[in-house]
């Protein structure tokens, strides 16, 4: 087993006084996608906002190797973690494009790489390339998670947290959008997807998480996860919840 | 009133408009990257004059003394972060930063001090000297409670007022000072009505700022980022863009805009260590008029107040800042009409 690029081990984090997370531990491989599912409520969020520094954190927090607790989110940024909110969190008054190019801060680029940069996230989101010059706050919900995810990857990140991509977006463009992340893990970049919808997180990862009232209930392969009887009977039983 | 009354008037009106026009747009800067109500600003200004004036009669302006001060308070708040943190190897850059970046204009005035030199170089040491100012304090006093409300940050940014209005006091005394004009002459406009060269020059000023800052919010990366951090701080971070970097390029920004005031307004203002308050004051009606958020709203805002408050001056001078201050009370009703629905689009975005 190679060494993980994220590790994260016995993770307490809390708001003020209530304690969200209880002593999480998930790994994370190079070029793996791994999905953290459960309810509503069950810590997931939390976990990705501790992760990524907006939320303080007890416990192990490692990104290869290097402790990430002494880094605060910006830092984190220029180390390659990304996070894509589950509210978005675009600058609804700037251009599509401004949006991108910002995505890119941390990067420091030259002119030209940033164009570059530009280029294969315009040819990865051909949408986004025809709406270049509208303002983010006009575009519709999946083209708004697309730019989102854009936006991401001008950062070039190592390692890519997804807060509920599916949310609030009708079954065509959540494929699509899953199609473009197992793209990306097909490039060599790591996915850490947090999903309330667990048939389509199990489908499209390779390790599976299921959180609880801030506890690891369950964890294994995805597929393996997939043909639990228990998560079968709470989050994949009866009908198609694709809400 | 006749024609030609007017028109002295609209012209008065409008230098002074462009005056707040430069302080509105200082203001909504730092107040919409920085949610902070920047009173402090009209002091800067009125520490640009007086040091240009301190120049002119051939003193070494005190002003140095208190840059210094300021950025050794800065440099001690910066280190004990960082050490606190223990980020021993980001240190030299802080001392960089916080130390000797501010020193430089420091050592330029002393050295262009008790010369005879071109007024312009006398006018560049006096804005330089004032740049650090803003950056410096809202590093000491402001930052470490970056996060509180705004209400919070405004009793601070009062309070950080008074001290430096007490601090202008200190170094420079209550004497009012006036400096030497910065164009003489007039202009005569099509109809034989002349325009003192002074106006046209606080008029151009304004203009030309105006044009460079929508050139810098538009056109370049880092004016992006502070649009950004004004827009979404949480989508700014997850980016990588700093609050304390793009905050400290807001108000050297700010410090630079209150700078330029003080050198335009001190050879037809005499200027005392508190003089700039009341002109941030009226500014802050721009800015209101503005949202605290639109650049362009408050242009016209600041335009609004100065033609106001010359027509009001016309009309009864011991009304005219109640008739401006007045001003604030229809906008603040039409604004809070217009909230409502404001938060009602804003909900459709989040959804």
């Amino acid at each position: 087993m190679s060494t993980a690029l994220l590790e994260i081990g016995g993770l307490h984090v809390s708001y003020g006084r209530v304690e969200a997370v209880h002593g999480v531990s998930v790994a994370l491989l190079p070029r793996q996608i791994v999905s953290v599912i459960g309810p509503n409520g069950a810590g997931k969020t939390t976990l990705l906002a501790a992760a990524m520094g907006l939320l303080p954190s007890l416990g192990t927090l490692r990104f290869e190797g290097e402790d990430l607790h002494g880094l605060d989110v910006e830092a984190r940024v220029e180390r390659g973690l990304c996070l894509v909110p589950e509210r978005r969190e675009l600058f609804g008054e700037l251009s599509v494009q401004d949006n991108l190019q910002l995505g890119a801060y941390a990067g420091r680029l030259r002119r030209d790489a940033l164009r570059r940069r530009l280029d294969s996230v315009y040819q990865r989101f051909p949408r986004l390339a025809e709406r270049r010059a509208q303002r983010a706050s006009t575009l519709s919900g999946g083209e708004r998670q697309m730019l989102t995810l854009g936006r991401a990857l001008m950062s070039a990140p190592r390692l890519l947290m997804l807060d509920e991509p599916s949310l609030g977006l009708a079954p065509l463009i959540v494929s699509e959008i899953l199609a473009i992340v197992r793209g990306l893990r097909d490039d060599g970049v790591a996915i850490l997807l947090v999903e309330q919808n667990a048939r389509i997180a199990l489908e499209s990862s390779d390790y599976g998480y299921v959180l609880e009232t801030g506890e690891i209930a369950l964890a294994g392969e995805s597929a393996a996860l997939a043909g639990d009887p228990r998560v079968r009977a709470t989050y994949l039983g009866g009908g198609t919840d694709d809400e | 009133m006749t024609w030609e009354v007017a028109l002295i008037l609209s012209a008065d009106g409008l230098a002074n408009g462009a005056v707040y026009l430069l302080a509105g747009l200082g203001l909504v800067l730092v107040f919409s990257v920085t949610r902070v109500v920047f009173v402090p600003f009209g002091d800067v200004i009125a520490f640009s004059a007086l040091t240009l004036a301190a120049f002119e009669a051939g003193r070494t302006p005190p002003t140095i003394g208190l840059v210094l001060t300021l950025a050794l308070l800065a440099l001690a708040a910066e280190l004990w972060r960082l050490a606190r943190r223990r980020e021993f190897a980001r240190m030299p850059r802080a001392l960089l930063l916080w130390g000797l970046l501010p020193a430089l204009p420091c050592v330029f005035a002393w050295a262009v001090a008790g010369r005879t030199l071109p007024a312009v170089v006398t006018i560049v040491a006096s804005i330089a000297l004032v740049v650090p100012i803003a950056p410096l304090i809202a590093r000491v006093a402001l930052q470490p409670i970056a996060d509180a409300s705004v209400l919070v940050l405004l009793i601070a940014s009062l309070a950080l007022h008074f001290l430096l209005s007490g601090l202008g006091l200190l170094f420079f005394g209550p004497e009012g000072f006036r400096t030497e004009p910065l164009v003489g002459g007039a202009l005569t406009l099509p109809g034989g009505f002349p325009v003192s060269a002074q106006t046209l020059l606080m008029i151009a000023a304004a203009i030309v700022l105006s044009g460079l800052f929508y050139l810098l919010f538009e056109r370049t990366l880092h004016g992006k980022a502070l649009r950004a951090t004004a827009i979404n701080r949480v989508g700014a971070r997850l980016v990588g863009i700093r609050p304390a970097r793009t905050a400290a390029l807001a108000y050297g920004g700010a410090s630079l805009l209150a700078g330029l005031i003080g050198v335009l307004v001190a050879p037809v203002t005499t200027m005392y260590y508190d003089s700039g308050f009341i002109i941030g004051l009226k500014a802050f009606v721009a800015a209101i008029i503005g949202g605290l958020s639109s650049y362009p709203l408050t242009a016209a805002g600041a335009l609004a107040v100065g033609l106001v408050e010359s027509f009001a001056s016309f009309w009864s001078g011991a009304l005219k800042d109640v008739i401006v201050f007045g001003m604030l009370i229809p906008v603040l009703l039409l604004r809070s009409l217009l909230v409502a629905r404001v938060e009602d689009e804003e909900e459709e975005i989040d959804g």
